[in-house]
């Protein structure tokens, strides 16, 4: 996502990324990021509950309409309910990212890939 | 506690599972910036999202799969009920939240409100997704330039893209 705000910037287009991985953007480098330290999928708010929501899509157009230069994050002033538990149990073999049908999944998207790019088809 | 480090996490999480090559995630030194050159208020706005969202009844048959790796960009019509969508995304965490909710990660409703309020000028005619390219070069040469097109036949002035 990050690699397609850059190119839209690239060519003039003004881009603001709302997200929860904010090691992964910044790495990347984005002109702006509302960073909201929730866990992944919710990068617009827990589910549901439309006041955070529009907090959070606020902090966006604020970021269009202010942000002066590359790199600016702005960071939710939100906290995850119930604790921080899930930071630490994210990828670990506690908690597996991917389970079941969707590892499977992610196996067969995989290997259809894989055998499009030695088709040469990728 | 702080952020979560993902690159690191995801890393040691894909080398305890035997595989011995880590993901190279993108990096660059140098960060293009666009300033809006109007006010927010007379502003079109687009969404751009990772979050497989997709309209019910559409889905079947477009090699799902396959684009899941491979890249692809697919676009929704701004004004498609919130009804009519929902995620096929399968990664995310899964044991603390849900994607239940489509606003929780494709911001349609919230950008139609911003509209309605005058916040923004307006919201543009479509929405798009855009499927995780495996291959960098991919999303720089052919999803990246995709977006671009359709935002430009719809006169769309700044995006908010929200990944998933």
């Amino acid at each position: 996502m990050s690699l397609v705000a850059r190119y839209l910037e690239e060519n003039g287009i003004p881009t603001v990324l709302i997200a929860n991985a904010r090691d992964i953007v910044e790495y990347c480098g984005v002109a702006r990021l509302v960073f909201v330290d929730y866990p992944l999928g919710n990068p617009c708010g827990r589910p549901f509950e439309v006041k955070e929501q529009r907090q959070i899509f606020d902090l966006a157009l604020d970021q269009l309409e202010n942000a002066t230069a590359p790199r600016s994050t702005v960071q939710a002033p939100l906290h995850w309910p119930g604790g921080e538990d899930w930071k630490r149990l994210i990828f670990s073999d506690e908690q597996p990212f991917l389970e079941g049908d969707a590892y499977d999944d992610w196996i067969e998207a995989k290997k259809r890939y894989k055998d499009l790019k030695k088709d040469g088809k990728v | 506690m702080s952020h979560v480090k993902y690159i690191y996490k995801t890393r040691e999480y894909y080398l305890g599972q035997g595989y011995e090559k880590p993901y190279e995630w993108a990096h660059f030194d140098e960060v293009p910036f666009a300033k809006l050159d109007k006010p927010l208020s007379e502003a079109r706005i687009s969404l751009v999202s990772t979050s497989d969202v997709t309209v019910r009844g559409t889905g079947d048959g477009d090699n799902h799969a396959e684009q899941l790796f491979v890249g692809n960009v697919y676009s929704i019509a701004a004004d498609t009920p919130l009804d009519q969508l929902y995620s096929r995304q399968e990664h995310y965490d899964k044991y603390a939240t849900n994607l239940d909710d489509v606003d929780s990660y494709f911001p349609i409703t919230r950008l139609h409100e911003a509209a309605a309020m005058g916040r923004i000028g307006g919201v543009a005619a479509r929405l798009h997704g855009v499927f995780t390219a495996y291959s960098h070069r991919r999303t720089l040469t052919v999803d990246g330039p995709e977006v671009l097109r359709r935002c430009c036949e719809d006169g769309v002035d700044a995006v908010v893209l929200t990944p998933v």
